[in-house]
């Protein structure tokens, strides 16, 4: 159906172009050059004394349920520090649905004024 | 001047029925503004289609005279039956809502919940 | 053969019938048997992805197709045009793929997710019926045409939305979903009422030959554009959307993607082509008015998302987000051709094609991603019954093919590459880049903070400790597992062959877009 020039070429956006077949051959390559140097570290550790735990500046580690952050935990500096964009969202999303129409109304008054009138 | 009521009456219709949808608590006042809403865009589609003088468009023993326009007229039946099909869901959708909570107050049913 | 040479010609008519009688047999044969009735619905919503696979291919090729009912195209040019026309050009066969791809892949998903459940009869019969109401609104060429199939789809839907009636905040969404959706569809007939008196024509081809910009065109350009974003999910007339999609059960979620999707084709139908030539003609660019929307849209559903918790609001509030998308691309080739003769602007100015071209691309994208994304949350609702990513954990370990799934799905939604997400997202971030550098910047950033938001639940839900309360729940069923294989195998496709993608699919849709002179050409005649 499509020649092998077509199926294997670049498609051309405007400024440049983009490959994923190069894309994922380069990403094998670095792979393999990763894979390598891993394979020159050190082999030698002895497994279930202190040396495979994990450092917590000194304090004990809990069990593993205990320490998993859960999903409304993570970010929470960011939604800490967008706090005031978060809240003014948060009173605006009501649920009420005679509210979803009044907002219909009111982009259509603006997109009214700015189309119709000007 | 006395042609334009029927537009008149339209555009107060679709205000009045918006009024009653964004600006009313109970659940069954706003199924009833969606309902003048949908009373208001069928008389706009009647009203294009009359002239000035004329009779109904059907053939069979029609007096002499100039007939109105029949294409709105069918655009407005099938809009009328589309209307009742979408009011009994609505009204359904309502009985079962009562079901469950016990009231018809349209605060209530809001919930981001999370 | 003759027989397949009459089926070719009404192909058109076809793809609507067909799902049509199979919604109308459905009732019957599941008195029958129940395996035999889920079969025969795949089997009817292949044959319709049959046919609109041979329809698409003629349209790529050859131009846009006219299909008359009850007559044929000679004896409707002589006369006046009182007949109902199917116009099928590029964008509407691209649209189409979307919709039967979608409900195909749902219809094999809900065998297993919805094995258990009484009631399933009525559950397919409106299933068909809604892929009924999609097709006909994207293949029609007639304004109240699309608004009759407008309706039938909403009201599909909403009880499709409902189907859980023993939870009754699924009967909120339903009741939200059909005032919101009624509400829509009546403005726009008044719009259409507004252009049949002036103009005594309902169809998009005869109304775009003969339209001149007076005032009560512009009012009614207005209520299409807010009407049908309303319809589409457009920021902030979006807040149906959320309680729409996480309610209903997984597999309708992924056919409503395809619903407000034929919504926004709308938009795109009436703005390029019904007012296509009058378009330059207002003072502050509708293209401007696009690019605003969808740039409020974009920061909106990602801000929102980061603090739900609740797994299926979440993708939703995403989805919203991807919309966001489509109307940049789209908007910002608008504002320039907007201008002046779409020839000369395109050859000055190259970057309008592009950022067509990728909002395009980006539509069927998103489809994808999303549907895949929607069809493990419900998979993992269907293993453990929660909702909530705060009660999940450590599924990976008992649910392996559904974790590579969601893999694929984040990675192609926050478009990186390989997947097809970063081809259309890299067609928008360089072309709205040359129209203004800050519309790039915020494209990019709602991109990272969507990457941000996947990597929560992918963290949450799949990763972390055994919790013993999940101890043993299984892999999903084996037909959820072909049907989300099937809609990552395409995403994987469309990822490592862009090109081939964007030279036969993408472009006959953008150019259809603009230049409306093809839609016109059997009314004008000549080429």
């Amino acid at each position: 159906m499509w020649s092998l020039e077509e199926i294997f070429a670049s498609f051309n956006t405007g400024n440049g172009f983009w490959n994923p077949i190069l894309w994922v051959i380069a990403f094998i390559v670095i792979f393999l050059i990763v894979y390598i140097i891993r394979g020159f570290g050190n082999n030698a550790y002895k497994k279930g004394t202190s040396q495979t735990q994990a450092f917590l500046s000194g304090n004990k580690e809990y069990e593993k349920t205990q320490m998993h952050v859960k999903g409304s935990n993570l970010y929470w500096g960011w939604t800490e520090s967008m706090k005031w964009i978060i809240d003014l969202l948060k009173t605006i999303h009501t649920g009420n649905v005679s509210d979803y129409i009044l907002w219909f109304v009111v982009i259509m008054g603006i997109l009214f004024i700015t189309v119709g009138l000007i | 001047m006395i042609a334009n009521i029927p537009f008149i009456a339209v555009a107060l219709l679709v205000i009045v029925g918006l009024y009653a949808v964004i600006f009313r608590k109970n659940l069954i006042k706003m199924i009833i503004g969606i309902t003048i809403i949908e009373s208001g865009v069928n008389l706009f589609l009647i009203t294009l289609g009359y002239r000035e003088g004329s009779i109904a468009p059907i053939y069979t023993s029609a007096p002499e005279g100039v007939m109105a326009y029949p294409v709105p007229q069918a655009l407005t039946l099938t809009s009328i039956v589309i209307g009742v099909a979408v009011l009994a869901l609505m009204l359904s959708l309502v009985i079962q809502l009562y079901r469950h909570k016990k009231t018809l107050d349209v605060r209530k049913f809001g919930g981001d919940d999370q | 053969m003759n027989g397949l040479e009459t089926i070719m010609n009404h192909a058109p008519a076809l793809i609507i019938a067909i799902p049509l009688l199979g919604a109308f047999l459905t009732p019957l044969i599941s008195r029958v048997n129940e395996k035999l009735r889920n079969v025969f619905v795949i089997c009817i919503l292949g044959i319709t992805a049959l046919l609109m696979f041979v329809l698409a291919s003629e349209v790529f090729t050859s131009g846009p197709v006219t299909y008359v009912f009850g007559s044929n195209l000679q004896a409707v040019q002589q006369n006046t045009v009182i007949r109902i026309l199917f116009e099928v050009d590029g964008l509407s066969a691209f649209m189409g793929i979307i919709s039967i791809i979608l409900a195909f892949v749902a219809s094999i998903y809900s065998w297993g997710f919805l094995e258990k459940e009484t009631g399933l009869d009525k559950y397919y019969t409106l299933l068909l019926l809604m892929t009924a109401g999609m097709l006909g609104m994207v293949l029609t060429g007639d304004l109240f045409n699309f608004f009759v199939f407008l309706e039938i789809t909403s009201i599909a839907s909403t009880a499709l939305i409902a189907f859980w009636t023993n939870k009754e905040k699924a009967i909120e969404a339903g009741f939200k979903y059909i005032v919101v959706s009624t509400i829509g569809a009546l403005f726009i007939l008044f719009a259409l009422a507004l252009l049949y008196g002036q103009y005594d024509a309902l169809n998009i081809a005869k109304l775009a030959n003969s339209i001149t910009f007076t005032f009560l065109d512009k009012i009614a350009l207005i209520l299409f554009i807010t009407a049908l974003a309303m319809k589409g999910g457009i920021v902030p007339m979006h807040m149906w959307l959320p309680d729409a999609y996480s309610r209903a059960p997984a597999s309708i979620s992924l056919v409503l993607v395809a619903a407000t999707q034929a919504s926004i084709y709308g938009v795109f139908r009436v703005v390029f082509t019904l007012y296509g030539n009058v378009i330059s003609l207002p003072q502050i660019s509708i293209g401007w008015i696009l690019v605003i929307l969808g740039l409020i849209t974009m920061l909106v559903g990602v801000i929102m998302a980061m603090i739900q918790t609740d797994f299926k609001r979440l993708i939703s509030y995403g989805a919203v987000a991807e919309l966001g998308y489509m109307f940049l691309g789209v908007g910002t080739g608008l504002t320039v051709i907007a201008n002046s003769n779409p020839q000369i602007t395109l050859i000055s100015q190259p970057f309008a094609f592009e950022a067509i071209k990728g909002g395009i691309f980006h539509i069927i994208n998103d489809a994808l991603d999303v549907g895949l994304l929607f069809m493990v949350a419900g998979a993992v609702y269907l293993a453990t019954k929660e909702t909530s990513i705060n009660k999940l954990g450590g599924l990976a370990r008992n649910m392996k093919y559904t974790t590579i799934f969601f893999i694929i799905g984040l990675l192609a939604i926050s478009g990186l590459p390989p997947m097809n997400g970063f081809a259309s997202k890299l067609l928008i971030y360089e072309s709205t880049f040359q129209l203004n550098p800050i519309l790039s910047i915020i494209a990019i950033l709602s991109s990272i903070m969507l990457l941000a938001i996947f990597v929560k639940i992918f963290q949450s839900v799949f990763l972390g400790p055994k919790i013993p309360k999940f101890d043993k729940v299984k892999e999903a069923p084996k037909s959820m597992l072909l049907a989300m294989g099937i809609v990552a195998a395409i995403i994987i496709f469309f990822g490592l062959f862009p090109d081939l993608i964007i030279t036969n699919i993408v472009e006959p849709a953008a150019n259809a877009l603009i230049h409306n002179e093809q839609y016109l050409q059997w009314l004008i005649g000549g080429v």
